[in-house]
């Protein structure tokens, strides 16, 4: 019992976290943490939440990173890369090695993976990429091709662009200013990366507005998408505080305003009603106006996980995820 | 020897006086991975409405200096849900349920009130006065004196003689004292302050309001010193009833801070978003806090800070 409470994962621990690295990787900074608890839960999309300002600090939110990727050494490290754009990152940004953080983690619905060999497209922007890594070298397991499609403003903001290289089947880059790959974003490359790929599956981590057109043009196309968000903004990561709900279509039909920490980050890409972030539908279960449909079982009122149950044929089923981490 | 964090309050005898705020907690669930929820005094649920209710869009929060901008909306599963779900699954984890309960017209309260009655479980129940009113074009029932005893005595006069009402008071009012005289003489067994302070921001970025709902309640440590002065206020005037202290609690010092100021229980909200473990630190830092003052009890201090000057400072050595 005490373990469905929280489908298909290992509950999350708070630790204290020695920082055992900081380094800047082109404009972003790329940190890593010794903590072993966090390292030996952690699947492939799942984030971590740390407190910022040290233990007085007036800046009560925390901040959420996917964890980029896990190692062993030091009993288990764990590897988050983010842009300092605010004070709170900024802070995080000026810490240096053996400091001590307070980080919580792993958070989150981790990606679900195929059950048999699939072509896997891997679709990032940004540092919004790095969960994708870690996610291929679990696909590789499993005998997925992968192919990478990453892109961002520029050269010096596109993450992993190497790794995708030297790991993918392919690998196609795309920046805004042209500086590498071609020019354009993500979007316009994705029908032409779709077919020469004969992609099964897109695993799509990027801004909401990526993720919308994504999710739009894999629908035409008939392939499932699994979508990493990071929008809106989580404030605790451990979903104690409502603050990042998204509308989502549950199994039975119904839309309910579920929560992207932990109904998430990771979701079906049919499930989000993607035009419909940021307010609250009409016929969304308890919007104003909302009445229970006559002869509704009561159930209706239950909030049920809306992701992946029943994924698109090539995905596993959410019993066979929690065996196989 | 560590201090006796045993609390009674009227025949509710509680392991700690350290409880959640409600709407910090989750369902329980979520706090429950950090905290062991049967060793705290309770378990404060969100504010339960009688239908399911979707809340306000994203985004709900923002972050101020020490505190936080809320406005979710009572984003909850309704009554039915609640009694499904939550309060079951709280009580199997031995955990006590104060339920939280909110709605738009004294008979909505009383409908609520009457329906977890007839569950088995409660605790408490804490009478969220911080919705609108619907007959006063919604200014919220807390705002008013005349309101807020009407939504109290419809509670009182639903709810099971056994289960203790607490009405919650909002900071907003010029008089918090008559405020609470009007909730004590319409008949709650308790009072339970503050509820958020009404704020607004604005993201630099998109130079829009940061909140979809407008303006948000601020709550967190920025407004803990407005807590002690509600809290001390209505301790000093009605030093009989019983009071649950909420008001940015984030260490042990600040929950003496509010027993000191009167407060029987200490209820811990928005740190839980930074810290979700709050409650069970707080608690091992209470203990400390007391033991290093050579109080045995936590009773024994509660409201201390009314006692005249000097008086606690000839007894013990501390100070």
């Amino acid at each position: 019992m005490a373990q469905s409470d929280r489908e298909g994962g290992v509950a999350p621990v708070q630790v204290r976290g020695t920082v055992l690295t900081v380094r800047r990787v082109d404009a972003y900074v790329a940190m890593t943490v010794v903590a072993p608890a966090i390292a030996t839960r952690f699947r492939p999309g799942q984030f971590i939440a740390i407190a910022v300002g040290g233990p007085q600090s007036a800046m009560l939110g925390r901040r959420m990173f996917s964890v980029h990727d896990v190692r062993p050494d030091h009993g288990g490290t764990v590897e988050f890369v983010f842009a300092p754009r605010e004070p709170g990152t900024q802070w995080l940004a000026d810490c240096r090695s053996r400091d001590v953080l307070d980080v919580v983690g792993p958070l989150g619905r981790p990606f679900p993976v195929p059950r048999e060999p699939a072509s896997c497209l891997l679709l990032g922007v940004g540092t919004s990429a790095a969960p994708l890594f870690s996610l291929a070298a679990r696909l590789a397991d499993r005998s997925c091709p992968t192919d990478f499609l990453l892109g961002a403003e520029s050269a010096d903001r596109v993450f992993g662009a190497l790794t995708a290289r030297r790991t993918g089947r392919s690998a196609v880059i795309t920046t805004n200013d042209g500086s590498l790959g071609s020019r354009g974003s993500v979007v316009d490359m994705l029908p032409t990366v779709v077919q020469q790929a004969r992609t099964d599956v897109i695993y799509a981590s990027a801004p909401l507005g990526v993720l919308r057109a994504v999710c739009a043009l894999a629908d035409r196309y008939a392939i499932p998408v699994q979508a990493l968000v990071t929008e809106p903004t989580m404030t605790c990561g451990t979903g104690l505080c409502m603050g990042c709900v998204l509308p989502s279509v549950g199994n039975d039909g119904i839309t309910r305003m579920v929560r992207a920490c932990v109904d998430g980050p990771v979701f079906r890409g049919d499930a989000v009603r993607w035009d419909d972030v940021g307010t609250i539908p009409f016929d969304a279960l308890g919007a104003p106006g909302w009445k229970p449909r006559p002869g509704a079982p009561a159930s209706v009122a239950a909030p049920t996980a809306p992701s992946t149950p029943d994924g698109p044929p090539a995905h596993g089923s959410a019993g066979e995820r929690s065996n196989a981490g | 020897m560590p201090a006796d964090l045993r609390t009674r309050i009227g025949h509710l005898d509680l392991p700690s006086p350290i409880v959640t705020a409600s709407g910090c907690a989750g369902t329980g669930r979520e706090l429950a991975q950090f905290t062991d929820v049967a060793r705290i005094g309770a378990v404060t649920t969100k504010s339960v409405t009688l239908e399911p209710r979707a809340g306000n869009p994203a985004p709900r929060l923002a972050e101020t200096p020490s505190g936080m901008l809320s406005s979710a909306g009572l984003q909850g599963p309704g009554i039915d849900g609640f009694l499904q779900r939550d309060l079951p699954w709280l009580l199997s984890r031995g955990a006590r349920a104060v339920v939280s309960v909110a709605g738009h017209t004294a008979r909505e309260y009383g409908e609520l009130a009457s329906r977890l009655s007839d569950a088995a479980g409660v605790t408490a129940i804490e009478v969220n006065l911080g919705c609108p009113d619907a007959a006063a074009a919604g200014r919220p029932f807390a705002l008013d004196a005349a309101a807020a005893g009407q939504v109290v005595a419809a509670v009182r006069g639903s709810a099971r003689y056994d289960i203790p009402v607490f009405a919650k008071l909002s900071p907003e009012v010029t008089d918090i004292v008559a405020v609470a005289r009007s909730c004590v003489s319409a008949g709650a067994d308790g009072l339970s302050m503050i509820n958020t302070l009404p704020g607004m921001a604005i993201d630099p970025v998109t130079m829009r309001l940061a909140l979809a709902g407008l303006t948000g309640g601020l709550s967190g440590p920025a407004i803990r010193p407005v807590a002690v002065r509600c809290v001390w206020l209505v301790r000093e005037a009605l030093p009989d009833v019983p009071i649950i202290g909420a008001g940015g609690v984030r260490t042990g010092r600040d929950a003496l801070e509010l027993l000191l100021a009167g407060a029987a229980l200490i209820a811990v909200g928005t740190v839980l978003f930074h810290d979700p473990s709050a409650c069970s630190r707080i608690q091992r830092e209470l203990e400390e806090e007391l033991g290093a003052r050579g109080v045995d009890r936590v009773s024994d201090i509660v409201g201390r800070a009314h006692e005249p000057a000097g008086y606690g400072a000839e007894r013990h050595s501390w100070v």
